[in-house]
């Protein structure tokens, strides 16, 4: 390690609408170093990496590569800059061959002006030799696993002369053996000089690989830990500790526990792991989690969008079974989908098709569908919720976020919630509106409905949540009862450690 | 963004309130309307063929041309249709040889009485239509392979059980009957096209009035959010290619009485082609979700009158598809150049 440092980025501020993303955030790395960055949802990670790859320009602050103050135009100039991005999603085409997803977009022509692909080969052997990928450079990458699809991408950033790679949640589709061997790539990496940000969510990978750990919280520096200091408890007192202002209401009536039972939810995304809990009526039951914890997916596997064979439901005491998602609509287990726009709604049809597109059999008579009655309900829905539209045969598309939501509770609030589910119900729409749907979730508990929540916004977890269910990794690793909701407490079940004051998420 | 007509929304918020569109006037909400745009196309068509040949008009072109858009419109709904859902039928055209090809058999060979050769008739391209559904939802096969596959199966099984030749009714059993039933003439009209009317109006309840038809129009658009709403996604699309088999196989009984006998090699073809041009200048998108059954059934009285056009205005006939594909391409190029205009116009409001 050398001391002049080969990235240096102060003061760092970047602003979106209607939120400061990056207030004024100083990272610096030398040659050859592995820094972790590290930070709740939201913290501004990403916009930082991003700023860096040349995504984003920041609005204040000053980027210096080996002491030359830069600014990264785009992505292309981040590359020749020697700064490669491996995202958490793989950027590589699985149709191609190893040496062509490589060399992808900047091929070497031969005199025929076709690709030059024994130097293409060539040149992509010995870079799979340094990564110890022992794949041939013909073979078609959805050949691969993914941890070695993601050999691939280092290949290419190795391959543009990639002096710091930022790594975005690497190990998140990775096995066990496999996240092994990619931390050992890292430290051979950064002995051959490469500098390495490391983002993740795992402490455990942090305290193996990084010489550093940088933490930000609500978009500002919240500390460095060299490695000795890094402690799990250091750590997370650096993530938390925000100032969150309190505006929880408490339920008016007590609630009643034991109403709704779910067991052994499994999921795609976490094979082999299952879900199981309780919730009472009149509740909201709090789900959080960092992203990629499996809270949507087992909510899709809950109301049964996703296959999930063990799975079990007991609503008021009753068995019932769910084969596909119209038998939980029918039980009155609702799921407001994290996905407004792809999921939640037909955007390119009107508010009125929309509220009713779940509840056009109570709205019909001999298969015609009543028209008047499909109005009425819609329009009832549209003055309760007080949905901001010019007419309820106004496209949903041109609704604002806040009001496009609404349409997407008033789709299910017409057929008398037992269950909602709500998955990041406020995400991206503004503050007068989610005051407006934490009012509405609290008069829905209020009429006995349960409440899930899953949230990945920290202030309101803690706040709307009367207990909340923390997961990790697709399994709930506690519960905290009301008195025990502290942001601490959430962040150390959210990274898998386990706490006194967590309770088990369900009785037999 | 079409015939937004502005109602008054609930109790008036403390906040500020979307601004409230004025109400269009009649005239305006007319000319927004999707088929209007192609409605005078047509209309503007009829007037310039008639005034430059006055045999347009002659009872017997009318006749004629009205007789064409029955057999052509009726299996056009059902291409309609399956375009709404986001797919395709490319196989209707085989479909209605093979079709024909059973019918002549029914009656002639196997001396069927014509009402079971005629539900046979019907159920054949019903089941072959449920086989494509099957494929489509159950084994995510794509829509254009799966019909591609059907247009080539079908017309060499035709042409295969018919020996490749040329069968007539001759004097089959019920083939008076049938042919009254099918060439005949009611109220002054000819019967495929009262049998037009019909289907359009049972059909225009199931498409804009029907759960189903709702279903229809919602898988098209997003069939993740529909299926997130509880639907059966993956039924309403099986569906939809059985309904268009069942309206291929009507159009496919009338068409076997309209030539009178059926050549397996050359019955039907193309007229996939005619379905989806019918359906697309009628503003089918085929990304889904959009379309209407009176769209349809002007887009198949423009291809015809279009093709009478040709022939009444001295055109050589070998320019018959020519006029025909740059009409399509003309139609949609309008339409799409006025739906860009309506997004900018959009895109430009305040959220």
């Amino acid at each position: 390690m050398t001391s002049a440092p080969l990235l240096e980025m102060r003061g760092i501020s970047k602003r979106f609408p209607g939120v400061v993303a990056l207030d004024a955030v100083d990272f610096h790395i030398t040659r050859g170093e592995v820094v972790a960055l590290v930070g709740e949802n939201g913290a501004g990670k990403s916009t930082l990496m991003k700023i860096l790859g040349g995504v984003h320009q920041p609005n204040a602050g000053e980027i210096k590569l080996d002491g030359q103050p830069v600014k990264i135009q785009n992505v292309n100039d981040a590359l020749r800059r020697g700064i490669a991005f491996i995202h958490q999603e793989l950027n590589v085409l699985d149709n191609l061959e190893v040496a062509a997803n490589v060399f992808l977009g900047r091929e070497p022509r031969n005199a025929l002006g076709l690709i030059d692909q024994k130097k293409i080969h060539d040149d992509t052997a010995p870079l799979l030799e340094r990564l110890g990928l022992p794949v041939s450079t013909h073979t078609r990458l959805d050949q691969l696993s993914i941890a070695q699809q993601q050999m691939v991408e280092i290949a290419k950033a190795l391959s543009l002369n990639a002096r710091l790679i930022i790594m975005d949640e690497p190990t998140s589709s990775l096995t066990l053996s496999e996240t092994k061997r990619l931390l050992e790539l890292v430290c051979e990496l950064a002995e051959q000089g490469v500098s390495i940000i490391y983002i993740s969510h795992r402490l455990g990978e942090i305290d193996e690989c990084a010489d550093r750990v940088i933490v930000l919280r609500d978009g500002r520096n919240a500390g460095e830990l060299t490695h000795d200091e890094a402690t799990h408890d250091r750590l997370v007192n650096l993530m938390v500790g925000r100032d969150i202002k309190n505006f929880y209401v408490a339920p008016e009536a007590k609630a009643a526990p034991g109403f709704f039972m779910a067991r052994n939810i499994s999921s795609s995304l976490h094979p082999g792991k299952t879900v199981s809990f309780d919730a009472a009526r009149g509740e909201i039951l709090g789900l959080a989690g960092l992203v990629g914890a499996g809270r949507s997916e087992m909510a899709k596997a809950l109301v049964g969008l996703d296959h999930s064979p063990a799975r079990q439901i007991i609503l008021d005491g009753k068995s019932i079974s769910i084969n596909a998602p119209r038998d939980a609509i029918d039980h009155g287990i609702y799921l407001v989908p994290e996905n407004r726009r792809t999921e939640g709604l037909v955007v390119e049809m009107s508010v009125r098709e929309n509220v009713s597109l779940p509840s056009l059999r109570q709205l019909s008579r001999g298969g015609l569908i009543q028209r008047k009655r499909e109005r009425d309900v819609t329009r009832r829905q549209v003055d309760s919720l007080k949905v901001k539209t010019p007419s309820i045969d106004s496209l949903v598309l041109n609704l604002s976020g806040g009001n496009q939501q609404k349409v997407v509770l008033a789709k299910w609030l017409a057929m008398n919630p037992q269950v909602m589910i709500l998955d990041e119900p406020t995400r991206g729409i503004d503050v007068g509106a989610k005051a407006e749907i934490y009012r509405l979730m609290r008069a829905l508990a209020g009429q006995g409905t349960v409440i899930l929540m899953i949230s990945s916004d920290m202030e309101e977890v803690l706040n709307v949540s009367d207990r909340i269910a923390v997961m990790h990794e697709g399994e709930i690793t506690g519960v905290l009862d009301r008195a025990d909701c502290t942001e601490q407490n959430v962040m150390q079940l959210a990274v898998g450690k386990k706490i006194p004051a967590a309770k088990p998420a369900f009785t037999n | 963004m079409q015939n937004q007509t502005p109602e008054p929304v609930g109790t008036p918020s403390q906040e500020t309130a979307l601004p409230v569109s004025k109400k269009p006037s009649f005239i305006k909400t007319l000319v927004t309307k999707k088929e209007f745009g192609i409605f005078v196309l047509l209309v503007v068509m009829c007037v310039v063929t008639g005034l430059k040949n006055h045999a347009f008009f002659s009872e017997a072109n009318l006749s004629n041309t009205a007789n064409l858009i029955g057999l052509f419109g009726i299996f056009s709904i059902g291409a309609g249709l399956i375009i709404i859902t986001g797919g395709i039928d490319l196989s209707v055209g085989s479909m209605i040889a093979l079709n024909g090809m059973l019918l002549v058999m029914a009656l002639t060979d196997w001396h069927w009485p014509w009402p079971l050769g005629v539900a046979f008739a019907l159920a054949v391209p019903m089941l072959l239509g449920s086989a494509h559904g099957l494929l489509i939802t159950r084994f995510r096969m794509q829509p254009f392979i799966v019909t591609l596959c059907g247009l080539l199966l079908y017309r060499g099984i035709a042409r295969f059980i018919a020996s490749d030749t040329t069968r007539g009714f001759g004097d089959a059993a019920g083939f008076k009957t049938l042919q009254h039933l099918a060439n005949g003439k009611f109220l002054g009209l000819p019967m495929p096209f009262v049998i037009l009317i019909v289907t359009s109006l049972v059909m225009w309840i199931v498409l804009h009035r029907s759960i189903y038809g709702r279903y229809l129009l919602a898988v098209g658009r997003n069939e993740e959010a529909t299926r997130f709403s509880g639907v059966n996604t993956r039924r309403v699309i099986a569906s939809s290619y059985v309904l268009g088999g069942l309206l291929t196989g009507i159009s496919g009984v009338l068409f076997a009485f309209y030539t009178n006998s059926v050549s397996p090699s050359t019955h039907g073809n193309f007229y996939e082609l005619y379905g989806i041009a019918a359906a697309v200048l009628g503003g089918c998108s085929l990304r889904g979700g959009e379309g209407s059954v009176i769209g349809v059934l002007i887009g198949t009285a423009l291809l015809l009158v279009l093709q009478n056009l040709v022939n009444l205005l001295n055109i050589p006939s070998s320019l018959n598809f020519a006029v025909m594909g740059a009409v399509v391409l003309i139609g949609v190029l309008t339409d799409q150049i006025f739906k860009n205009r309506a997004a900018k116009r959009i895109a430009r409001q305040p959220k």
